[in-house]
């Protein structure tokens, strides 16, 4: 008999590590959560907000599924705002400025409440094996921690190299040490590993800024919470500033392009086209005159001020004389000068959709390491690992998330199928079925899963079941009463009289009629709460489209559920062409669907897998 | 989950010709055409009408009932008269169906196992049919959109590509500096590219290659009779002719009927490397002419054909030319002096063709023409939700996307990595 000293081991305390214990914990694992310093768990190393849109949407499904992230967002906010506010509800995505210290307190907070979670004071600098399995990691110091399952999040520490101007340094973030041992385990276990890079701005002291003549920028009036269970926002409420470069700035820029680390040909890696540095800016859109840059405070008592738009590598006197070419900024004083980050990220594609390892079992990757950007996407993946290391632990089956129901999966399998060219980012656009995956639905859409596995808190679950009755009884309270055209255009809706009658689900989906219009005819429905209102007429909103689109979803969610062994020779499936059994073998679908969206691939070729899959599972039976 | 339908027996004229529906909105297509839903299992004996109650065949139409059927699904055949015009017919109203599409090669077979309704041994087919059925159909897809058409479909997908990434731009970068005509854009490019779509579909249907004529490329190394027997089949000199090798340097085309069948005969440029730099690009042109042909004839001098840059399809004729000169050839040929074999190879060349003029035509064109309707009506629908001080965006995105996906077969997939590069190329995005 083996001994474990935890069920599941979380090597990191950044988004994808907290979120990733938190999981593991909450689905009944002994977790140890072994990180550089105690105090940095929940440090926002990048810009201090959360959300946004597509973001936003991962924080609600990460709450959905009773994770960290948003209540601890909410918790720490002060600035909401809901983005997109005035287009479509699929498209809304909440988004808050955070004071990073309480971000970082209330983490510590909840994961110091939580049963199930042991924090350790170390750095990882191998694993331990058996055979090829992962079995635990050992630490500098010497000592061994084992268990059957490890979730690595260490983000930009392996190799994490710092430029700025022409000085580089080894570093995981400004003033912590990069992860090299660990890295060279890595390449040792022959993991294809690639390089990206990312950036990010000076701090600027906010004492030194006139904030006098700028465009300020408040929150919502209304604010929308990150999470389903809270009210409003816990911390005073603060605005950001708007701001912009000018010719000046550019001429600057320009100048010294060459100091630029970035311009300097000291990268050979990939930096994400939808963060570009200030110089890439002035560069590659030579005739925009200004850029804008949002001033945002990074807490309520410091004054270091994350101007979001001016991520630069350039030396550290250049950034400063370019910086007081900025209205507002003439006299700012830059706190620590920006930088570019270049970091070592394993090839995703060598993941199964629970984020395990394929060819070493026992080893789950999440975050950055993963080459992904960005909190959300780090705590969404953190959750994946984190539960799934804890129901392999339990021998329970994985836990996976269909395309057609989540952001998460959306992610999950944009990751494992097709990899990254650049850090992962998610937008709204990823997801094909936008309409149905919308933050105000990520409970309907995932907390009854998340029941099922059993990591739903009851005080949620009660809030859950009250809110989905009551939605129920206000469908079947619509589904009641009915009027016929004529009815409904006395009545003053827009429709041709066809002699229908429609029934009140089916009246919403005319221009002008909310709930509130229908029960000035039906006085009955006076006792829907307006958050309910709210979601059927969403629903009905999109409703033609959502019938369209479950029809692709549900043809989607069979596929997903057909797995392909992962023994399977595509050299010995007859009549596959040369190029699309290349690409099978290179990517390894692990469902039919997965499969379908190899590029080239045909319903004949599909046919011919799929008769291999089931005569395998033939001779495995008999 | 769509149903789908396709021609089931050989193309071409035959005797009859049987068309198979299977999905779930197949029974509501048999009430539509035969008027009444038969007991399953039970051929009968209807009149087929068109959308608009015309009489269309008298045919046969059975009904199998889901879980009894070879997909598993609700599936119906038709067994019409095997006229081209019939068929053609059937599959244009049935594609005018909602939820209707063409299905591909291999999509019954597929669903059926997806229903466990079939026995593994039947797949082992596939594997010839994919080779065989994605080279006819890139061929095919390569000589209808040959030219003028795919460079229009090309055209589209670039302007539905720059539509959706205008429209999502507004949705995913809405806190970036846009400028403020974005919306109005993308409408104005969709509502081109609507009408440009629907003028399309009107043309598609005229625009038969019966009626363009099928190409016929006469190929080999220089001097070997091409331009000659050209002349012979033209009864007039048109393609000029000289003893001096390499003298045809742009390609030549004689219309004729042959058998019935509207024919472009192509003269080329004698093939053979050479360092007479426009010699050279008349050689090219010839041979990328003569790939897309519908078929070729290759002239040779005892030699073969080797070393000329072309390898014969299995349709293609080869023939000795010059046959007058060589009475002791043991191979077939023809002379464009005397006439001897171009009988023969007229016969030939008639057949194959005979068969093409079933096979290129119903199918290709009309799952393409029905595509183009369903994008045009998807962009319509976009372009009413653009209107307007309010418009709603990302339902007009899900209808650019609709088309996009409708267009697959012509424009090749766009992928939200493309739309994302398109952004980014356009608008300086990011904090």
């Amino acid at each position: 008999m083996k001994h474990f000293d935890f069920d599941v081991i979380v090597v990191g305390g950044g988004h994808a590590g907290t979120e990733a214990a938190y999981a593991s914990a909450r689905a009944g694992a002994a977790t140890a959560l072994v990180t550089l310093r105690r105090d940095a768990i929940g440090a926002m190393s990048c810009n201090p907000a959360i959300g946004g849109l597509g973001k936003g949407h991962l924080v609600r499904e990460i709450d959905a599924m009773d994770g960290a992230m948003a209540q601890v967002a909410d918790r720490s906010g002060i600035q909401f705002r809901l983005l997109n506010r005035r287009k479509g509800p699929a498209v809304q995505g909440p988004r808050a400025q955070i004071d990073r210290k309480l971000y970082r307190l209330a983490m510590q907070g909840l994961i110091g409440r939580i049963q199930g979670i042991t924090v350790l004071e170390g750095e990882a600098e191998d694993f331990l094996f058996d055979g090829e399995r992962v079995t635990g990691v050992a630490l500098v110091d010497g000592s061994e921690l084992r268990s059957p399952a490890t979730v690595l999040t260490t983000g930009t520490f392996l190799r994490g190299t710092i430029r700025i101007g022409e000085t580089a340094q080894s570093a995981g973030r400004v003033g912590e040490n990069a992860a090299i041992k660990l890295a060279e385990r890595m390449d040792a276990l022959g993991l294809p590993l690639g390089r990206l890079k990312t950036g990010t701005p000076p701090r600027l002291d906010g004492r030194t800024i006139d904030w006098s003549n700028l465009e300020s920028q408040p929150g919502d009036r209304d604010p929308v919470m990150f999470s389903f269970l809270s009210k409003a926002p816990v911390a005073r409420q603060v605005s950001c500033s708007i701001t912009h470069t000018n010719p000046r700035t550019h001429r600057i820029i320009e100048e010294n392009l060459g100091r630029s680390a970035i311009y300097g040909g000291h990268f050979d890696s990939t930096g994400p086209r939808y963060c570009p540095s200030v110089e890439d800016k002035v560069v590659r859109f030579a005739d925009k005159k200004s850029h804008q840059i949002f001033l945002e405070p990074e807490g309520l008592d410091d004054d270091t001020v994350y101007p979001n738009g001016i991520s630069t590598s350039l030396p550290a006197d250049v950034q400063e004389r370019f910086v007081r070419t900025i209205k507002g900024l003439e006299l700012a004083r830059i706190i620590q000068p920006g930088y570019a980050i270049e970091y070592d990220y394993v090839d995703p594609r060598s993941l199964r959709s629970t984020l395990e390892l394929r060819d070493t079992p026992g080893l789950f990757l999440a975050g950055q390491i993963n080459g992904t950007t960005g909190y959300e996407e780090a705590g969404a993946q953190g959750l994946v690992a984190g539960l799934n290391a804890a129901l392999k632990r339990r021998g329970r089956p994985p836990v996976t998330f269909p395309r057609s129901q989540s952001y998460i999966g959306v992610m999950i399998d944009d990751l494992v199928t097709r990899g990254v060219t650049e850090p992962y980012r998610m937008f709204t656009s990823r997801a094909e079925f936008r309409l149905a995956l919308r933050a105000d639905n990520a409970d309907q859409r995932l907390t009854p899963l998340a029941r099922e596995v059993g990591i739903v808190s009851e005080k949620r679950w009660r809030k859950y079941s009250e809110k989905a009755e009551r939605l129920a009884v206000c469908h079947s309270l619509l589904g009641q009463y009915s009027l016929s055209s004529s009815q409904a255009a006395n009545a003053g809706i827009r429709m041709g009289r066809d002699g229908t009658r429609r029934n009140g689900l089916e009246l919403l989906a005319y221009p002008g009629v909310d709930i509130a219009f229908l029960s000035r005819i039906w006085s009955q429905l006076a006792v829907i709460d307006a958050g309910t209102a709210k979601q059927i007429e969403i629903e009905a909103l999109y409703a033609n489209y959502l019938k369209r689109q479950r029809k692709d979803a549900e043809a989607l969610e069979r596929d997903e559920a057909l797995q392909i062994p992962d023994h399977i020779d595509y050299r010995m499936i007859g009549g596959l062409s040369g190029e699309l059994t290349e690409k099978l073998l290179r990517i390894r679908p692990e469902t039919l669907a997965q499969a379908a969206r190899i590029e080239g691939m045909t319903p004949a070729a599909l046919a011919l897998i799929l008769a291999t899959v089931k005569r395998g599972g033939k001779r495995c039976a008999a | 989950m769509d149903t789908i339908f396709a021609l089931s027996t050989a193309p071409g004229k035959a005797g009859v010709a049987v068309i198979r529906v299977s999905g779930p909105e197949a029974a509501d297509a048999v009430y539509r055409i035969a008027g009444m839903i038969p007991p399953a299992r039970r051929a009968t004996l209807r009149v087929f009408m068109d959308s608009n109650g015309g009489f269309l065949d008298r045919g046969i139409v059975i009904v199998f009932e889901k879980n009894r059927s070879f997909t598993g699904e609700t599936v119906a055949e038709f067994h019409t008269h095997g006229s081209r015009a019939i068929i053609s017919s059937m599959l244009r109203i049935l594609g005018g169906f909602s939820g209707f599409r063409q299905a591909e090669p291999g999509e019954f077979t597929l669903r059926a196992l997806r229903n466990g309704r079939i026995d593994l041994t039947e797949v082992e087919g596939l594997g010839d049919l994919i080779d065989a059925e994605t080279e006819t159909q890139r061929k095919q897809a390569v000589s209808v959109f040959e030219g003028a058409l795919a460079r229009k479909a090309e055209a589209w997908k670039e302007t539905m590509l720059r539509s959706v990434a205008l429209l999502e731009s507004e949705l995913d970068f809405s806190e970036e500096e846009l400028p403020d005509s974005v919306v109005p854009q993308a409408r104005s490019l969709i509502k081109r590219q609507r009408l440009e779509l629907e003028g399309e579909a009107r043309g598609v249907a005229a625009a038969e290659r019966v009626r363009e004529g099928f190409e016929v490329a006469i190929v080999g190394a220089p001097n070997t009779g091409k331009s000659t027997l050209l002349n012979y089949l033209a009864g007039r000199e048109a393609a000029i002719t000289s003893e001096y090798a390499g003298t045809t340097r742009d390609i030549i085309e004689v219309r004729m009927d042959l058998g019935g069948l509207p024919v472009n005969l192509l003269d080329t440029a004698g093939m053979r490397d050479t360092s007479d730099p426009v010699e050279r690009i008349g050689v090219g042109r010839a041979r990328s002419r003569a790939e897309s042909a519908d078929i070729r004839v290759y002239l040779h001098e005892g030699e073969g054909v080797r070393g000329i840059g072309l390898v014969p399809g299995e349709q293609d004729i080869v023939l000795r030319a010059k046959i007058d000169l060589a009475p002791d050839a043991k191979v077939p040929g023809v002379s464009g002096k005397t006439g001897q074999g171009v009988a023969g190879m007229i016969d030939r060349i008639v057949s194959v063709l005979g068969q093409k003029a079933g096979e290129v035509g119903l199918a290709t064109r009309e799952r393409h023409r029905q595509a183009i309707l369903v994008a045009a009506a998807a962009l319509e629908s976009a372009e009413t939700e653009l209107l307007g001080q309010d418009p709603r965006i990302e339902i007009a995105a899900e209808e650019v996307w609709r088309a996009l996906r409708a267009m697959e077969s012509l424009v090749g997939r766009v992928d939200v990595e493309h739309v994302l590069d398109e952004i980014f190329a356009s608008f300086c995005i990011g904090k």
